[in-house]
């Protein structure tokens, strides 16, 4: 099964460190972590150094994958592209990087998979460029599952969606991590979604890591006030569940 | 949303994959169509000129010259095919390399002509023409090619090397491109200016660009080029694509983007620097072709490949028998038809194409 360990990790843009000493103990097989924290703390950043695209001090250790560099998928937050593409190329482009022109069933089988999975086989062979900021993100999120990753990075992945596909999208991440055994990170700017989503909670600002643990743990009034700048009560709904009510912006 | 695996075998015969599998031919066929074409057209290149010679005569002589008489085999053989094969190896060359510079730098205004290479390599022959100073220890015969091969290289590295600074927008470089255009203009009217009558004509006949030029030689310098160029990127083509969809994405995909990057413009340099040295200053070829291609094929390189490499080729190999059919005996430059033949066609494909070509 595999694992992810981020010990005192780092990012850095030349000689601009942007993140700095983020240290998580393993998460394991079938956990999704949420990544939190107010704009520009460093999230993005953050998953682009654990998918190896920026380099920085520290390591990202993985084990229990044997999928090599493959073994992390990773969706970018800005997915907006005007490639003569259709969308069913750009899947199988996903998923076919390195390998011969030749195309098997079998990708193709997986590709039309993951579209109806995420109820977008209607946009197969619709071009890139005219989707919708939402339609690319479910686009992105389907690129990115048809490479089989053990560990998927999520940039903010509902953020042009509606509240349906947001849910959806959610449940559904939730239950491929669950049932394949998957690492989901997800950076999320909706503190409710955290809380019902994830199992831990990664609470990142000014490139530093302030906070990781159980959800009810780590998003609280008091980090609310702190990190966010806004007062807060964290109350518990009809069904019993953590909720974020923002009462008004901090002084 | 339900888990992937348990569609995977529930999807009908006529969903995505069946889809593709058509699309995929209809590709296929479409390229086997340019092929054609380009075929007929090299023929008609043969047969068309002050003496008419049909089809049939010029298969025979190609074939067989030893079926033909004297005149036909030498007109083919000596005096057409060398500048049809010129037209078809440099039209293929320069739209590939004009198709990859849009695939790198992101950007359907890129091309060896409004990048400003041409026009750098236009300034590295009037360099030789006009002051004999080479740029390269070279033969005199070989001074104004090496000069406009140096020139243009240099152009390309420039680009290459301004592009991978932090910070530089792809319209940054487009307007570096024309910066250059501008520079290398006014240093070749500086030249111009100083030349001699001689030399002026020389150098505006140079830069109209010429497949008169057109020999044997030069022919296989620029097939080479092409031959070693091609299975590069063929290895390349997903990563090529991966690279459209943005470096973030590509690189989440396994691609090493620094490193197609400079592979592909390195090549790119060569692709376009040495028929440019050749023949002189082709414009539009590097930049319609690989649109064309686009339009009709889409960016998946498997196609988009074959099918700029196609496009440039047929584009250029029709310039010809344009450029010796407007006065019965007199070869224009063929600078200056390729585009008053490739404007046409390129307009009739953007209105009649639904699909959005950038």
């Amino acid at each position: 099964m595999v694992s992810l360990q981020l010990d005192n990790v780092g990012a850095a843009y030349g000689r601009k460190a942007i993140v700095s000493g983020v240290s998580v103990p393993a998460i394991g097989a079938g956990a999704v972590v949420a990544v939190i924290g107010p704009n520009a703390a460093g999230k993005s950043t953050l998953f682009k150094r654990i998918a190896g695209l920026v380099k920085g001090p520290g390591a990202v250790r993985v084990s229990g994958s044997g999928k090599g560099r493959n073994a992390i998928g990773y969706m970018p937050q800005d997915s907006a592209a005007n490639a003569v593409l259709s969308v069913y190329e750009s899947l199988l482009l996903a998923r076919k990087q390195g390998s011969s022109w030749s195309v098997a069933d079998d990708d193709l089988v997986y590709i039309d998979g993951v579209l109806h999975a995420l109820n977008i086989a209607e946009l197969s062979f619709l071009d890139l460029g005219v989707l919708s900021g939402g339609q690319r993100q479910l686009v992105s999120m389907a690129q990115a599952l048809v490479r089989e990753p053990d560990i998927l990075l999520m940039d903010e992945p509902t953020s042009a969606l509606d509240l349906h596909r947001q849910v959806e999208v959610l449940e559904f991440v939730r239950r491929q991590a669950r049932e394949r055994g998957m690492i989901v990170m997800i950076a999320l700017h909706d503190l409710n979604q955290a809380l019902r989503f994830a199992d831990t909670v990664l609470l990142i600002d000014q490139g530093a890591m302030r906070a990781c643990g159980a959800p009810s743990a780590v998003i609280t009034a008091t980090m609310l006030r702190q990190i966010y700048r806004v007062e807060a009560r964290i109350e518990k709904c009809s069904r019993n569940l953590d909720h974020v009510i923002v009462d008004t912006a901090a002084a | 949303m339900a888990a992937i695996e348990a569609y995977g075998d529930e999807i009908t015969a006529l969903s995505g994959r069946a889809l593709y599998r058509v699309h995929t031919r209809r590709k296929l066929i479409i390229l086997g169509l340019m092929a054609l074409a380009l075929c007929l057209s090299f023929a008609i290149d043969l047969a068309w000129g002050p003496a008419h010679y049909g089809l049939d005569q010029v298969i025979i002589a190609l074939f067989d010259p030893g079926a033909v008489s004297d005149q036909v085999r030498t007109v083919v053989w000596d005096i057409r095919l060398p500048v049809a094969v010129m037209a078809i190896v440099v039209g293929a060359a320069l739209s590939l390399a004009g198709a990859q510079m849009q695939t790198i730098l992101a950007n359907p205004l890129a091309s060896p002509f409004t990048l400003g290479i041409s026009a750098a390599a236009s300034f590295g022959a009037g360099l030789a023409i006009v002051t004999s100073v080479p740029l390269l220890p070279v033969a005199a015969s070989l001074i104004v090619p090496a000069n406009a091969f140096v020139a243009a290289l240099g152009a390309t590295l420039f680009i290459y090397l301004i592009s991978q600074a932090r910070g530089v927008s792809v319209q940054t470089i487009v307007l570096l491109g024309i910066a250059l255009v501008f520079t290398f203009n006014a240093l070749l009217a500086f030249l111009q200016f100083l030349a001699s009558e001689q030399a002026l004509s020389a150098v505006v006949f140079w830069t109209m660009g010429s497949l008169a030029k057109a020999t044997w030689p030069k022919i296989a310098v620029t097939l080479a080029v092409l031959l070693i160029a091609l299975p590069l990127f063929a290895r390349n083509a997903w990563a090529l694509t991966a690279i459209r969809l943005g470096d973030d994405k590509a690189a989440s995909f396994g691609v090493n983007v620094r490193r197609i990057r400079l592979e592909t413009m390195l090549m790119v340099s060569l692709l376009t620097s040495v028929p440019v040295s050749f023949v002189g200053t082709i414009g539009f070829v590097g930049l319609v072709g690989p649109h064309i291609a686009r339009m009709i094929l889409g960016e998946d390189q498997r196609f988009f490949l074959p099918g700029s490499v196609l496009a440039g080729a047929l584009l250029l190999s029709l310039t010809s028998i344009v450029s010796k059919s407007i006065i019965p005996g007199v070869v224009f430059p063929i600078g200056i038809i390729t585009a008053l033949v490739g404007v046409p066609f390129f307009f009739s494909l953007i209105i009649t194409t639904m699909r959005k070509s950038w």
